[in-house]
């Protein structure tokens, strides 16, 4: 209903024909779409491919599979070709072997018939085919729900314990009052300016002496506090009414009721923004999980999906079933927190 | 309910001094009002009082007990904002129960305090509902029923009636003066609307500059302001000031005021001829008369408001003078007219803007 409102809307008002800039608008916006979704949607078919058919040039873009046909007879099914023969015709043979540059033929029709056909005479007969066991067989050789638990214990938990440790952060940055608090603000955003690479071995270190390693704690804990986090809230914080943490201090509130019965509700649309972004970090999160994590049964998803990528072979075909099974629950977090999102972002002033 | 005492209180933001040594005592009971221009401290001297902001130095005492360096939570005082600052998130009842919960109040007792004050106010079908769904009116009495409820010792208002409309704010400033008759308690009202301040106030402290002028009832003020600030900030139309130089001071004082010499009975007070003096006269106290007035002025402007009028007239060497005349006037625009003082009713400030003392 709303999408109908959104395109309803023209620049001159509802009704009214359609003004050069709506055309432009929507063009633009379509390529927008074309470009953001575009990869995505190649890599939910290709997910449906063979690994025969990944491999194919030039790609088509649907998952196509060769058919085949059971013939009386014949022990197994054989592949379905459209054949011209000698005389002109077209017909539909199976193959029943192929020697050299000649391939023996029979009609599934009339299976005593035998035809000996050129290669380059022939074409498959290809239909759309969905190959499910990219998602079946990996989902029972491959621990996968063992590595979505670990995943989505580790989003959870980490994204709890980001929101709670970012807002009290935030909360002292922006509303307690206590000496050195600009230093306090300046160390925290200058934080930033530090890559995950850097500290990369340092924190490994750390986590190893406090015997955290192969332990899903060691995914959770250091990144728990983040200065986006902190910075992202305490910007909104700056902005709620003074007077409102007055007035709770006059009616006798201490600081943690403050913080937890005013300041926390009222930052609702930032902790949701903040939690999205969390939730996004740490589902997606690769490089940390993949040196602390060897042991298989504490995996997490991104890092189970490495285990297809071989030194010298990649299962794409696994590959891609897999990525989509791990896109999934995120995308379905985005369709349901999407208003969230929006307002959040616009609130926030983040980008 | 209780007292409250400030001894010297300064406050200053970093090199800028916005208190400079308050003395002040309230007396149990009582309604005071800081009034004063904007800037001058007065919402400053109110959270110094409230514990939102600490004083440089100086002495805060409620009920006889030292408070100057506790934090507001302890001072057992409730504020009402400007902004009412409401609580978006919570309901009018949680609003209002908030600062009982943070006593530690039984959930009965809070309910019962809750509906008592909910009453009072006109409040109780609106229990449930969210400040956004208020109007302003009734968000105001929210503010003031989250104070009533708590039973403090001393009620703060910041300016409590600025945002709402002409119509509303007469209304609330009837229903703020029967509460303070309704409940007593003693109450802190900062405002610079001199309407307000003389309507409500037992008394009224004139700030100005982060300086007491005066503190006195409101006729006091009006009556016997203390120099020329509060005269011309006390009454409306605002007083007027008409440079004058002393001829003679001997029982009688003569004056030269524009182009005329004007003569007031009155006991010696020692100024010397040709000390320059402020006369200051309200609208009200001045009669026009066709003839054999003190000075003789035109009309440059007659606003006719049905029961009373306003005349701006000038009088040659003088600033413009404002009158009020009761009923509808005769006068119009360029009209020469005669000005007569009554006597009685005139104000004299010295150089300094002290007022000098009446007879």
């Amino acid at each position: 209903m709303r999408l109908g409102n959104l395109m309803g809307q023209r620049r001159n008002g509802a009704g009214r024909p359609l003004h050069w800039t709506d055309i432009a608008a929507y063009a633009y916006l379509a390529l927008g779409v074309v470009l953001m979704f575009g990869p995505v949607l190649w890599l939910v078919l290709s997910s449906f491919k063979t690994q025969s058919a990944l491999l194919e040039f030039p790609p088509s873009p649907l998952p196509f599979a060769q058919v085949e046909v059971t013939v009386p007879g014949q022990p197994q099914k054989l592949p379905l070709f459209r054949t011209t023969l000698p005389d002109g015709s077209v017909r539909e043979l199976a193959q029943v072997r192929r020697v050299g540059l000649l391939a023996q033929m029979v009609d599934p029709a009339d299976p005593s018939k035998q035809y000996r056909v050129a290669i380059d005479k022939r074409e498959p007969v290809r239909r759309v085919a969905f190959a499910t066991e990219n998602y079946t067989e990996p989902l029972q050789r491959f621990a996968f729900m063992r590595f979505l638990f670990n995943s989505v214990f580790v989003t959870f938990v980490a994204t709890l314990i980001t929101l709670l440790i970012n807002s009290m952060a935030a909360y002292a940055l922006a509303i307690y009052v206590f000496p050195g608090k600009q230093a306090a603000t300046l160390a925290v955003i200058g934080t930033l300016m530090i890559p995950m690479t850097i500290i990369l071995v340092p924190v490994y270190l750390v986590v190893t002496e406090l015997g955290l390693a192969n332990s899903l704690w060691a995914v959770i804990l250091p990144g728990a506090a983040t200065p986006t986090g902190v910075f992202l809230l305490r910007q909104y914080m700056l902005t709620l009414p003074k007077d409102l943490i007055e007035a709770a201090r006059m009616d006798k509130a201490s600081e943690w009721q403050i913080y937890w019965r005013i300041v926390m509700p009222l930052t609702l649309p930032a902790l949701a923004v903040l939690a999205i972004f969390s939730i996004m970090w740490r589902w997606n999160e690769f490089l940390w999980p993949l040196a602390v994590l060897t042991k298989t049964e504490v995996y997490t998803l991104q890092i189970g999906l490495n285990a297809f990528q071989g030194e010298l072979q990649t299962q794409w075909h696994y590959l891609l079933a897999m990525t989509v099974m791990t896109l999934a629950p995120v995308a379905l977090v985005f369709v349901f927190l999407q208003r969230f999102i929006t307002t959040g972002i616009g609130s926030t002033g983040m980008k | 309910m209780a007292d409250l005492k400030l001894t010297a209180a300064r406050k200053s933001f970093g090199s800028i001094d916005v208190l400079h040594g308050i003395d002040l005592a309230v007396k149990d009971g009582e309604f005071v009002v800081f009034v004063g221009p904007s800037g001058c401290g007065k919402s400053t001297l109110l959270r110094v009082i409230a514990g939102l902001e600490n004083v440089t130095s100086g002495e805060i005492e409620i009920d006889g007990e030292r408070v100057t360096h506790l934090p507001a939570s302890e001072r057992g005082l409730a504020m009402v904002f400007q902004s009412y600052a409401l609580y978006p998130h919570m309901s009018v009842r949680k609003n209002m129960g908030f600062a009982l919960e943070n006593m530690g109040l039984k959930p009965s007792e809070i309910t019962a305090r809750v509906d008592r004050a909910a009453t009072m106010l006109r409040l109780a079908d609106y229990l449930d509902r969210k400040p956004k769904a208020l109007s302003g009116g009734q968000r105001q009495r929210v503010a003031i029923g989250r104070a009533i409820v708590r039973d403090p010792k001393i009620f703060l208002f910041d300016e409590p009636l600025s945002n709402l409309d002409a119509e509303l704010r007469v209304a609330t400033r009837k229903e703020l003066a029967a509460l303070h008759a309704n409940i007593g308690g003693t109450m802190i009202y900062v405002t610079h609307d001199q309407v307000e301040a003389m309507t409500l106030a037992d008394r009224i402290v004139v700030l100005n500059a982060g300086r007491i002028e005066q503190v006195g009832t409101p006729l006091e003020l009006y009556n016997r302001p203390a120099n020329a600030f509060v005269a011309g900030f006390i009454g409306s139309p605002r007083m007027n000031f008409l440079p004058a130089t002393v001829i003679s001071d001997d029982g009688t004082l003569r004056l030269s005021v524009g182009e005329r010499d004007i003569a007031l009975p009155r006991a010696a007070s020692g100024l010397t001829a040709g000390t320059r003096v402020t006369l200051g006269i309200r609208p009200e106290h001045i009669d026009l008369a066709s003839d054999a007035g003190m000075l003789a002025a035109s009309v440059d402007l007659v606003e006719q408001l049905g029961g009373e009028t306003f005349i701006y007239a000038t009088a040659p060497g003088l600033p413009q003078i404002t009158l009020r005349q009761d009923g509808q006037s005769r006068f119009g625009r360029g009209d020469a007219v005669a000005i007569r003082f009554a006597p009685d009713h005139l104000h004299i400030f010295d150089a300094s803007g002290a007022a000098l003392a009446r007879p």
